[in-house]
């Protein structure tokens, strides 16, 4: 029974788990991108389409991967070179993947395929998230990556190259939003349907928060978020009438809350959330 | 290598250029997208932007679709002009819709001249509600507004969803999520008879002319304008920021209400889970390419006003998703924000 429990919340938060580490990296670079729905959208229907046409389970994962890249490119280019509000490109991102998504997947709609095991990447999502962990505590690089999202300014005086490191921080969040999207529609769903994401885009981004921008409390908030969606499911099998709509709320409530308990404090803000997210860098200036 | 030399000042022939290069780059694109998918692209472009809108119930419909956008997107403006980044408009069109269809519920069936204004106050202020509710967190425990206008947006829609499948929906309506449909009373006055364009617009028109006599004649609407282009000299002429940050969100809140109530009480009847077709979103978009000026935004609400239109006949005729409206939506918003860049800067050649 507790096995089911964890089996259930493990295949269903997974994700989250890609989505939300990814943006992390993002954000700690000092970008926010809103646009993690659309780009797991693109992501779980171009690697549906490719699973069916080539029959390719590799092939998939590329071309989704490669999806997630493109979309982050495009995002990239406008906020860092164009120097677009990052609010603004995120929303058109997302306005844009679902849109891109439902033209692409049109004629699959329902095409039955063979899913992939999920374990594969579940492991796969722990190892990224420990590896961030330890990538953002122990390399220097991870050091640069926080330092551009502190201070643009001090690390491009620094001699860093703001633009190239928030440029591959995008990708890396790009490219990890398309593996979600993947797992989503090869593994999880296994299928595609337009939208079927479904909003689990800004659930991650809430969970980036939600985790105070600390990558292995995004494993623990995916489950928590997960477990509760679980448990709402079981109680209505019980017959226990609380509407499932007061649990679903839960994710975006807490993050307001842990949003307030850090700002009031100008201490914990500054030791949680990067100091330079959403300040366009112009080295010009 | 192209270099960009800063502008002394903004260009203004730029600034108004910009979003009418806009238009152009995404017209150009989606006829390269609908080639690529196997279309004729000027055919489907003559489906998706002139056929829609050739006869006077065509032209209906796009009012009926801008009036919320282009209620929405003046209210916004307040927010953006401050700085501000409200992007949970949705929820607070869909608190509107709650307060002021929830009016149109409880007197169903009584006939009265008095609902309707009713209706539209409580829609009118649920908006504002739940737009204060980032705004107290901002003021008061310096909380990002972004990320929680953003997540009320959704808990709001998970209140309506709980409300049209739980203590509201309608006795008579066979288990579908949905209320009753509101009496006579509760309903927005056609203006022309057959056509479905309501009393909505002339509320939008008054609330617009509204906006602008704020903006160009009330100190009110001077102080949001500095603050937002300077902080600083805001702080050294002491305008009260908390004031402005309330306010900004309470009309912002109040407008994007008020297209909530239009929207239930006009063209729908009654309260269901889809209400808003993405309005709340799509209005930045607006707000945006709007350039956050009245008749900036009347324009970009005609524009994207068509994108969703255009979607709907894409769909009956050439079976493409409408979600290829979103496609649209999406492409103008990236060229937009990309040209944004010649206005503040030049390009020049570097040897």
């Amino acid at each position: 029974m507790i096995f089911g429990i964890v089996n259930i919340i493990l295949i269903g938060t997974t994700p989250l788990v890609f989505a939300a580490i990814g943006e992390l990296v993002v954000e700690k670079s000092g970008v926010l991108n809103l646009g993690l729905e659309g780009m797991m959208l693109v992501g779980a229907v171009s690697a549906f389409v490719t699973l069916v046409v080539t029959d390719s389970y590799l092939a998939a994962l590329i071309v989704s991967l490669i999806s997630g890249l493109v979309m982050s490119g495009l995002f990239a280019f406008l906020v860092l070179y164009l120097m677009a509000n990052q609010v603004a490109t995120g929303l058109a991102l997302t306005i844009f993947g679902i849109g891109i998504s439902s033209m692409i997947g049109k004629n699959y709609v329902g095409t039955p395929i063979d899913g992939l095991s999920p374990y594969f990447l579940i492991i796969t999502s722990f190892l990224v998230v420990i590896f961030i962990g330890y990538f953002f505590k122990k390399t220097k690089l991870g050091l640069i990556v926080k330092a551009v999202g502190e201070s643009h300014n001090s690390a491009h005086s620094l001699g860093f190259n703001v633009i190239k490191i928030r440029f591959i921080s995008i990708l890396f969040g790009g490219a990890m939003s398309a593996l979600a999207g993947f797992y989503f529609s090869i593994c999880y769903a296994p299928m595609w349907q337009e939208g079927m994401i479904a909003g689990r885009g800004w659930i991650a981004l809430a969970l980036v928060v939600f985790a105070t921008w600390k990558p292995e409390r995004i494993l623990l908030g995916a489950y928590i978020f997960g477990g509760v969606a679980i448990m709402q499911m079981n109680l209505q099998a019980f017959g226990v009438k609380f509407p499932g709509q007061f649990f679903n709320m839960m994710p975006y409530l807490v993050t307001i809350l842990v949003l307030v308990i850090i700002s009031g404090n100008k201490l914990r803000i500054k030791l949680s959330a990067p100091a330079c997210l959403t300040i366009p860098f112009n080295k010009n200036q | 290598m192209i270099k960009l030399v800063p502008r002394g000042s903004s260009s203004q022939s730029m600034f108004i250029l910009a979003p009418i290069f806009a238009i152009f780059l995404t017209l150009l694109t989606g006829s390269i997208i609908f080639f690529l998918m196997g279309y004729n692209p000027s055919n489907a472009l003559k489906i998706f932007f002139i056929s829609p809108i050739s006869n006077a119930y065509g032209l209906s419909e796009l009012l009926v679709k801008a009036t919320p956008l282009a209620l929405i997107a003046m209210g916004l403006s307040f927010c953006f002009k401050n700085n501000i980044y409200n992007i949970g408009a949705e929820g607070q069109l869909t608190m509107g819709a709650i307060f002021g269809g929830g009016v149109g519920i409880y007197f169903y069936d009584v006939s009265s001249i008095l609902i309707l204004p009713g209706m539209i106050i409580a829609g009118a202020l649920g908006g504002a509600l739940w737009a204060m509710i980032p705004a107290f967190l901002k003021t008061k425990f310096n909380t990002n507004e972004i990320l929680t206008s953003l997540m009320l947006a959704y808990i709001a829609l998970l209140i309506l969803d709980y409300l049209v499948v739980g203590p509201w929906r309608d006795p008579d309506g066979f288990n579908f999520p949905k209320t009753r449909p509101f009496g006579e009373s509760g309903r927005m006055p056609i203006l022309f008879q057959g056509l479905r364009i309501h009393f909505g617009l002339i509320i939008t028109l008054i609330l617009i002319a509204f906006s602008w006599f704020i903006y160009s004649k009330t100190i009110f609407g001077f102080q949001l304008k500095v603050s937002g282009f300077s902080p600083k000299a805001a702080r050294f002429a002491g305008f009260n920021k908390n004031f402005l940050i309330f306010s900004a969100f309470a009309i912002s809140g109040a407008f994007a209400g008020l297209a909530g109530v239009g929207e239930v009480s006009g063209p729908i009847g009654l309260i269901y889970r889809d209400i808003s077709p993405n309005y709340g979103f799509t209005a930045i978009i607006v707000c945006f390419l709007g350039r956050l000026h009245p008749l900036g935004i009347i324009f970009a609400s005609l524009v994207i006003a068509l994108t969703y239109l255009g979607a709907e006949d894409a769909q009956l005729f050439l079976q493409i998703p409408a979600a290829v409206g979103f496609v649209f939506q999406g492409l103008v918003l990236f060229f937009l924000l990309g040209s944004d860049l010649l206005v503040n800067f030049k390009l020049r050649l570097k040897n």
